[in-house]
């Protein structure tokens, strides 16, 4: 069974490696490079709020924060377009980190609610600083960044496709650790009640935080590379609002709190939005057809995907193996759905993709 | 004379924020008792207050009908809008209520922005009426009639929920459902119901902060973003779930800002205010009036 599943693994990871040789229109690497993009930002984002059960909604401002740190420091060094801007990625992603230190140490002396609404006003206060300070921001003229101007029509997309790639493997790989390190438990147990975790020896405070920053740090990198991608940002693009809730929506569709959860919501999300924006250039129409599709998925799916179906091939075995009762699956027959709760996924530790 | 000159105009910025904060306290109050009662957050605030500000334009535009009397039918109709939102979107949701509310109320904002901007195009609209055009001077300054008509009016309303609260049978029931959900489900009161009626008032609430919002302010159905960041600016400054809290810290803001923007910059008017609001959150997490969250279980 774990071989067949390492070799699924790899055979995925060939897959996408060799995708931009298999379909080479710039139209569809574009839109894969996005998809790439969302998935390592929604993967980051799931670190910290998936694992710890506290939902971030201001990760727009660490995107937004990493795309114009990238903007600036290409414009105040002069430096030309090309593969140098990439290496400079990690430091922008660094600088909205050290920002995301300050920020998550203010944000997470709340809980639920509140901590919520308070990421949400702080990304807010990160989009009026970029309109008003127009010395480092440009203002609401934005910023443009170096073009790579030896870089064909076909061949653009390509280098773009493999850091946003390597960024994604980072994320998965950081992610994977998380989820099973001692570290991860502690975060989860935040997840599960945060003073019982806190009574039991979690480091909760110095957990969180750590989380927040390790996320703020890829949706950063996230942010620099959608930058050099697009060429020019403003502080409504590069703060973006929807980009909040996209990630948590994603999220939420392929299952909080998995490592295969963030990667589907991504692979099935961010494609159809960009189709729709293709489709209906106006915005209300898309405006209007993306919110009803985010209405239906939530409540068809508030679980998710991967939980519903992990669910259902519980139930699947459990009924199969029931003259041979395994221990494994005594809680799983016990999660039928109305009395199961988003915390089950926590307490069957066997499985984790 | 320089002095007495600059201390006019600062009293002229505090009346115009306390008039219009009261505008703000209208909206904001929706929002923190519907997160009072039912434990969840409508980020969709502020797109149904631009809704509330372009029905009003409607009913103006192509009926003529005057602003504040068209309230007569913007209000029922939001009332109605609130409790079929909360009908089919809110009470389907069973587990992760908190999260779940807000993603919802956010697909359903972008709906309605969506809609708006097919109906009304994005360009910016402004309400017309001859109060918002006249104005009458109060010492050394003119000031026009729609602030002090939308004063009494949010005072009105504010008056009315606080008598719907406070002494009838419904407020009770309301306020037993805030303290504690399950006990006031056992001494029998339809938690269900009350939910549902107050979704509602939050958002026949919004109707009639967005008809007082678009006379003063030009809008679309973008502004939505920044109306629904200052309103939970507000309601995390008042403390979450306090209706006092949502009302003094409106026209704290308010006045803030535009003092703010006469002594220095319009620009930089927000960003004083919520600096104002990370200083009190690093003093006091909960807001001013919030309760601590405890364990709960």
């Amino acid at each position: 069974m774990k071989i067949i599943k390492t070799a699924g693994l790899l055979v995925l990871l060939l897959f996408v490696i060799v995708f931009p040789m298999l379909f080479s229109n710039p139209a569809v690497t574009t839109i894969a490079v996005f998809t790439l993009m969302f998935a390592a930002a929604t993967t980051g984002w799931n670190i910290f709020s998936g694992y710890s059960g506290y939902i971030a909604l201001g990760h727009g401002a660490y995107f937004g924060l990493g795309a114009y740190t990238l903007a600036i420091m290409c414009q105040r060094w002069n430096i030309p377009g090309g593969y140098l801007p990439f290496l400079l990625v990690p430091v922008a992603g660094l600088v909205a980190a050290a920002f995301s230190v300050v920020l998550g140490w203010i944000a997470l002396r709340v809980r639920r609610h509140t901590f919520v609404v308070i990421t949400i006003a702080m990304f807010f206060i990160l989009q009026l600083l970029a309109y008003n300070l127009k010395g480092l921001t440009n203002g609401s003229t934005g910023l443009g960044l170096p073009i790579p101007t030896d870089w064909s029509g076909d061949f653009f997309n390509i280098p773009f496709y493999y850091v946003t790639l390597a960024i994604l493997l980072v994320a998965i790989a950081i992610s994977w650790w998380v989820r099973n390190s001692k570290y991860g438990l502690g975060l989860l147990a935040i997840r599960d009640d945060e003073d019982r975790a806190l009574g039991l020896g979690v480091k909760t405070g110095p957990s969180k935080l750590s989380a927040f920053v390790i996320s703020a740090l890829i949706v950063g990198m996230v942010g620099a590379t959608w930058a050099y991608f697009v060429e020019s940002i403003y502080p409504p693009t590069a703060f973006d609002a929807t980009f909040d809730v996209a990630v948590a929506l994603m999220a939420f569709l392929g299952g909080l709190g998995t490592i295969a959860g963030p990667l589907l919501g991504a692979l099935l999300l961010e494609p159809t939005q960009q189709y729709f924006t293709l489709q209906f250039s106006q915005n209300g129409y898309y405006l209007v057809i993306y919110g009803a599709l985010f209405l239906v998925i939530l409540l068809l799916l508030p679980q998710g995907i991967i939980p519903t179906l992990r669910m259902r091939w519980g139930k699947y075995q459990a009924t199969r193996h029931q003259r041979q009762p395994e221990g494994e699956n005594d809680h799983t027959i016990s999660t039928l759905p109305g009395q199961g709760d988003s915390a089950s996924v926590t307490r069957k530790e066997g499985i984790n993709l | 004379m320089e002095r007495g000159l600059i201390v006019g105009i600062i009293v002229e910025a505090i009346i115009t924020g306390i008039l219009t904060g009261g505008v703000y306290a209208l909206m904001a109050s929706g929002l923190t008792l519907v997160f009072g009662v039912m434990d969840i957050i409508n980020v969709g605030q502020g797109a149904l207050v631009i809704l509330g500000a372009y029905l009003s334009f409607f009913l103006e535009q192509k009926l003529h009908i005057d602003l504040f009397v068209g309230l007569l039918i913007t209000m029922p109709v939001m009332f109605g809008l609130g409790l079929l939102i909360e009908w089919l979107f809110i009470r389907p949701i069973k587990r992760d209520r908190t999260m779940l509310s807000i993603l919802v109320t956010f697909g359903v904002a972008l709906i309605i922005e969506g809609f708006l901007n097919i109906i009304f195009s994005a360009d910016n609209v402004k309400l017309q009426a001859w109060y918002i055009t006249a104005s009458f001077p109060i010492g050394g300054f003119y000031l026009s009639y729609i602030y002090v008509f939308g004063f009494l009016l949010a005072v009105l309303l504010l008056g009315g929920l606080y008598f719907l609260l406070y002494r009838t049978k419904f407020g009770y029931g309301l306020r037993a459902s805030m303290q504690n959900r399950i006990a006031a489900e056992l001494i029998g009161v339809d938690v269900e119901r009350v939910s549902m009626i107050t979704f509602g008032i939050g958002v026949a609430l919004a109707a009639a902060g967005g008809m007082a919002f678009g006379a003063t302010n030009a809008f679309n159905a973008g502004s939505a973003y920044d109306l629904i960041s200052r309103l939970l600016a507000i309601i995390i400054f008042g403390g979450m779930g306090s209706l006092r809290g949502a009302l003094i810290a409106s026209v704290g803001m308010l006045v803030v800002e535009d003092v703010t923007s006469v002594v220095w910059s319009p620009v930089w008017a927000s960003t004083v205010f919520f600096i104002l609001l990370v200083i009190i959150l690093l003093v006091r997490p909960q807001g001013l009036f919030g309760q601590v969250e405890g364990r709960k279980q």
